[in-house]
């Protein structure tokens, strides 16, 4: 345990609002995550195989706007909640003050990359023109 | 009374398991992003995600979901339950129950497609074997 000492004690940082807000935070988007992500699985792994989660796929759902709307909630309030978990283990693992900066620049970094890239491409996806080729309905990798 | 108990455990699993899932959320967004590359590019991205060692890692993911989601439930009824705090080893309890009861037939589903040729591996060399061949 000895190799573990030096991250005992008493976090770092002390700013209490933004503290209280994080425990709230983690509480109300972990209970619209306990939703969203369950039906996500529900559809992507009990109705559909992924092996037919292909473009013709998505293009068929993203036909509709809402569902576009609802990978978005999941993109957004995942990627904060997961971000603010990195958060906290930065805040408990690392203890030097420039290597604090350092991994809490890299999660604010990785935080908007990810988050343009998943709204990009949720966004952009175009409504393919009738009689399309989309490829085919069901892939095989195996 | 902390350490080596459950409490510790669900607190460790739990870090593990949030820790897991972002990063598959890295990967997912960025598979996700190569429908920007049409049909033939993206449904290449889709047949890694068939092979058998990706079923694998598919079905231990969502055994994290579902503890992660089972035990932040928990969570809440430690914080917002009175009686919470007093019933939190029993929680812990039924928290590993329920993810190892909703993790079998999410299993069955993940690897359904594998099954007929699962039985055809088993069944194959036995009706051989019989027929004398």
């Amino acid at each position: 345990m000895s190799a573990f000492s030096k991250f005992y004690g008493s976090r770092s940082s002390n700013s209490g609002a933004f503290e209280t807000f994080s425990w709230y935070y983690f509480r109300i988007s972990g209970v619209l995550l306990l939703v969203l992500v369950l039906l996500h699985l529900f559809f992507m792994h009990v109705q559909t195989d992924v092996a037919c989660t292909t473009y013709a796929f998505v293009a068929a759902r993203y036909a509709n706007p809402l569902w576009r709307l609802f990978d978005w909630l999941l993109l957004t309030i995942g990627l904060t909640h997961g971000m603010n978990g990195l958060r906290v283990l930065i805040d408990d693992y690392v203890h030097t003050p420039g290597r604090r900066v350092l991994f809490m620049s890299i999660a604010g970094v990785l935080l908007l990359i990810f988050f343009m890239l998943g709204t990009i491409t949720l966004i952009t996806f175009p409504v393919p023109a009738a009689g399309a080729n989309l490829g085919s309905a069901c892939v095989r990798g195996r | 009374m902390y350490k080596g108990q459950s409490g510790m455990w669900s607190w460790l699993f739990h870090r593990i398991s949030g820790l897991a899932i972002l990063i598959f959320l890295f990967l997912h967004i960025v598979d996700i992003s190569l429908l920007s590359f049409g049909p033939t590019v993206y449904n290449h991205g889709i047949e890694l995600f068939d092979q058998i060692i990706a079923r694998l890692l598919s079905l231990a993911l969502i055994g994290a979901v579902l503890y992660h989601a089972f035990n932040g439930v928990r969570i809440m009824l430690i914080d917002f339950w009175k009686k919470g705090a007093r019933y939190q080893k029993s929680m812990f309890a039924i928290v590993m129950v329920l993810t190892i009861l909703v993790a079998i037939p999410a299993a069955y589903f993940v690897f359904k497609p594998l099954l007929p040729n699962f039985f055809a591996w088993v069944v194959q060399p036995l009706t051989t074997m019989s027929s004398g061949k």
